[in-house]
């Protein structure tokens, strides 16, 4: 499996490489990572299916409790199926749908790096596993959408959905962390083997569910997937309607049986979205022009019914959802295809301009109509199957909100009808003449372009009339998901069951609908003013670009000063807080050691406030030196000669320095006004003032334990051989801190040399 | 450690730390001077009580702490090092400008301004 999945990446970076070379075949090469993925599937199948899920594990970060950890069951197997057989389709379809487009071998490498990681997506069993494959699939798709980078549209389309799908997925990351601490392991199995069931976990799933929900555009996220149609068309068959959409109904799918009896929000909720996204997009799809979107937004309808299916948890809806799942990849797959066919010979796709398609291209318009009548959930095609078993489970299932579950159902069925034949008949339909309309000059596709559409179209075809076929993976994928012990079949004929009767009136409303689309589109028009999320997400993107802009010309003024003057009044608040709360119980504080030390001190502090307000700069500088002075005298009644001798003669060092500078330098200086005045300047000084003599009292109180410097006084001569213990201290014990003290010598005198070294800068 | 001591310790600090916040490049040196005048002296201070010069062989009394007072010595010569570099950044600037001043970065002011500005998205 490892080896499968290690596979893609080395065909990625093949194809990168060879990209040039191959032009438009490089598809083909591609397709070969997919086609070994599939035969693996399709080698291990009866294996899987019998009960023996292939696992494999591998340590990656233990202390993160993350390893590489892959189960194969029959629900993950469905999805391998699906990920690698429709990725082997796509990679033939976009071998003839590209021309001689540049920059193919790494579309294409992309291209195979997300089925890669949509494999491990959907057969990772560590949770954070599954996260790393989550956020792959988003770059990816977000490299793919944004393919025609030349075009601000695609741009602007890609980054939506990188923002959108990352959002939930960053939400989803803390959701799975706390789910992980909560439950005591990431293995996805272990999880729903023995659910945990805190108030914690609850919100943790919430969170979760924000990711899912993004990554398949349900509610109020649903906004990107139409979006992501700026991309070219086999990435929107592939990701934005086979695949990667389907990873956020593949995570409920998998919760949901654990979850959903345990905590009461989860079916509302989750049932709830869905059915709002399946009317959502169903109402927006009625009215698009562009073929393209009417498929977008019946994707986000048909993934908002699956969320609701596959959501409530139950036995019989896990089959139903996975029959969905396989059904909707297997039509919308083809739909897609189509389409892309469609504007590859007509080169446009708005249903106002095409006329007489069906005439045109015959095979194409056949392909589309089975395609879609398996959508619409028409008898005999493997989509009647799946939408009569999520019909009639949700109409027995025992949920708070049947009726409205169910009758929910059955309006987005009517809407499905509706913007299914308004595909059909504004793609292929002969409308009255007009002077806008293409038509006429088209040619037949390449039947290599149609080949990958006419061989799913087959197999709804087939699943339908012979759902034996296929019942044994959609059986076992349902039952590894619900109760291993509970059997269902497909079939294609139930009796004449209640549903059945829905299902006709649903088809019936739905093409009156479709008969009335002028008096329909003219009512539509009335909810144009109402604001969507979209605006929602626009809005929050100026804002957080003003945010932006405000904070970085609050904080990056520009200004030295105020520069200073935060850093220094962020020592004190914050070195004042800790110093609140490390107060020590009691503190003793002698007012002098002698007398003398008073008079020097005083020395000190009017030397130092007179350096303050000296106007003239020498003068600023000798009152520096004496403040130096003073505090050498400190140093000898305090014990430290050694001290007091270097600050002597490093003082009348710097005091030599100074007067050299100085010599040039105007003689009163001058302090241009600025935004960080006087007493801001006053504040803070005397707010960093109070917070060093607090800090002060408090270190000198602090101490607990013997200063390890007696100890280095003892072992000076035995050990170093020397008396004087400073001395011994700087050259011995801590040698290395001398020897950095040189190197900071050394540099600031390369750094002086270069910079008095520099000659006077040429004006001219 | 005393009050006399902490209050100049204290006081040569916030000083220091006025300086620092002036535009003229020597001011700015001398209030680090300052500050580390202060730094010193509490790294000596925070040790513990004064004693004798640290000596072995000088058994009259307690001995003062010998490890801040490394650290100090080598704090002051550090201090030296910066001290001197700043000089000649002011030097420096007195060349290309005849002053040292510093003034205010020109883009950063241009983005301030943008900043409150509603007409942009």
């Amino acid at each position: 499996m490892i080896a499968v999945l290690l596979l893609h990446g080395v065909v990625a970076g093949v194809a990168a490489a060879s990209g040039r070379r191959l032009g438009r075949f490089v598809f083909l090469l591609t397709a070969i990572a997919p086609a070994a993925t599939f035969v693996w599937a399709l080698s291990r199948a009866r294996e899987i299916l019998a009960g023996n899920p292939v696992w494999v594990s591998w340590p990656w970060v233990e202390s993160l409790g993350l390893e590489i950890s892959l189960l194969v069951d029959p629900f993950s197997l469905m999805f391998v199926l699906l990920v690698s057989g429709i990725g082997v389709l796509i990679m033939l379809y976009a071998t003839w749908y590209f021309g001689d487009t540049p920059g193919l071998g790494g579309f294409s490498a992309i291209l195979v790096l997300f089925a890669g990681s949509m494999l491990g997506l959907v057969t990772a069993d560590n949770l954070l596993l599954l996260f790393v494959f989550w956020e792959l699939t988003a770059i990816t798709s977000y490299l793919l959408i944004g393919f025609e980078d030349k075009r601000a549209e695609a741009r602007s389309a890609a980054l939506k959905a990188l923002l959108v799908t990352g959002f939930g997925g960053l939400v989803m990351l803390t959701g799975i962390i706390i789910l992980g601490a909560e439950a005591g392991s990431y293995s996805m199995s272990e999880i729903l083997s023995s659910p945990p069931s805190s108030t914690v976990t609850g919100v943790a799933l919430v969170l979760v569910l924000v990711g899912a929900f993004t990554k398949s555009a349900q509610v109020p996220f649903h906004f990107w997937l139409p979006g992501a149609m700026a991309a070219p068309t086999p990435v929107s068959a592939y990701l934005h309607s086979a695949t990667m959409v389907k990873a956020g109904i593949y995570l409920i799918a998998r919760f949901s049986p654990a979850f959903a009896p345990l905590f009461a929000y989860w079916q509302p909720l989750v049932i709830g979205v869905g059915l709002a996204t399946m009317l959502v997009g169903g109402y927006q799809a009625l009215r698009q022009h562009d073929a393209k979107l009417i498929l977008a937004y019946g994707t986000v309808s048909q993934l908002g019914l699956m969320t609701a299916v596959v959501g409530a948890g139950l036995p019989k809806l896990a089959f139903a959802g996975a029959a969905l799942i396989l059904a909707h990849a297997l039509y919308k797959a083809t739909l897609f295809m189509v389409i892309g066919v469609v504007d590859h010979q007509a080169h446009s796709r708005d249903i106002r301009l095409l006329s007489g398609l069906g005439r045109a291209m015959p095979l194409t318009f056949w392909v589309a109509v089975l395609a879609m009548a398996s959508y619409v959930g028409l008898p005999p095609l493997f989509g009647f199957i799946a939408k009569e078993a999520a019909l009639e489970g949700m109409r027995l299932a025992p949920i708070g909100v049947d009726s409205v579950a169910f009758f929910a159902v059955v309006l987005g069925s009517v809407l499905t009808t509706a913007y299914g034949a308004r595909f059909l008949w504004g793609v292929f339909g002969t409308k009255p003449p007009s002077p806008a309309h293409l038509g006429g000059q088209i040619e037949r596709p390449h039947p290599m372009l149609l080949a990958p559409a006419v061989l799913l179209v087959l197999l709804t075809v087939s699943f339908g009339l012979v759902p034996r076929w296929i019942d044994s993976l959609i059986g076992a994928a349902g039952a590894s998901l619900a109760m291993p012990d509970t059997s269902f079949h497909l079939a294609l004929w139930h009796g004449f069951v209640p549903s059945l009767a829905w299902s006709a009136i649903a088809v019936g409303f739905g093409l009156v609908l479709f008969w009335q689309r002028e008096s329909v589109e003219r009512l539509q028009s009335v909810t144009d003013a109402i604001p969507g999320s979209e605006r929602a997400y626009a809005l929050g993107l100026t804002a957080l670009d003003r945010g932006a802009r405000w904070m970085t010309g609050r904080l990056q003024v520009g200004s030295l000063p105020t520069y200073s003057g935060v850093i220094l009044a962020t020592v004190a608040v914050v070195g004042g807080a800790m110093l609140v709360r490390a107060w020590p119980q009691d503190m003793t504080v002698g007012f002098a050691d002698s007398p003398l030390q008073i008079a020097v001190a005083l020395f000190i502090v009017v030397a130092a406030i007179a350096t303050a307000v000296q106007k003239r700069r020498i003068a600023a500088v000798l009152l520096l030196g004496a403040v130096g002075y003073g505090v050498a005298v400190l140093f000898v009644m305090y014990g430290a000669p050694d001290l007091a001798l270097t600050q002597v003669l490093f003082e009348t060092l710097a005091l030599v320095l100074f007067i050299l500078v100085v010599r040039h330098l105007p003689d009163r200086f001058r302090e241009p006004r600025q935004p960080f005045g006087r007493t801001s300047r006053l504040v803070v000084s005397i707010g960093l003032g109070t917070f060093v003599g607090v800090f002060a009292l408090v270190a000198s109180n602090a101490r607990t334990v013997e200063s390890i410097g007696f100890e280095m006084a003892a072992r000076a001569l035995p050990e170093a051989g020397g008396r004087n213990v400073v001395n011994v201290i700087l050259t011995d014990f801590r040698a290395l801190d001398t020897m950095g003290e040189i190197t900071v010598l050394v540099v600031a005198a390369i750094g002086i040399a270069a910079l008095v070294g520099q000659g006077r800068r040429d004006h001219g | 450690m005393t009050f006399v001591l902490i209050t100049t310790v204290a006081l040569l600090y916030g000083v220091g730390a006025y300086l620092i916040m002036a535009r003229n490049l020597l001011h700015i040196v001398i209030g680090l001077g300052l500050i580390a005048h202060g730094a010193n002296l509490l790294l000596l201070l925070a040790g513990g009580a004064p004693g004798s010069p640290p000596l072995v062989g000088a058994e009259a009394a307690r001995i003062a702490d010998p490890l801040p007072q490394a650290m100090a010595l080598t704090a002051i010569v550090i201090t030296f090092g910066i001290t001197a570099f700043l000089l000649a950044m002011a030097y420096r600037s007195w060349i290309l400008h005849g002053d040292d001043v510093v003034e205010d970065d020109i883009d950063d002011r241009r983005i301030a301004r943008q900043a409150p500005s509603k007409d942009d998205s």
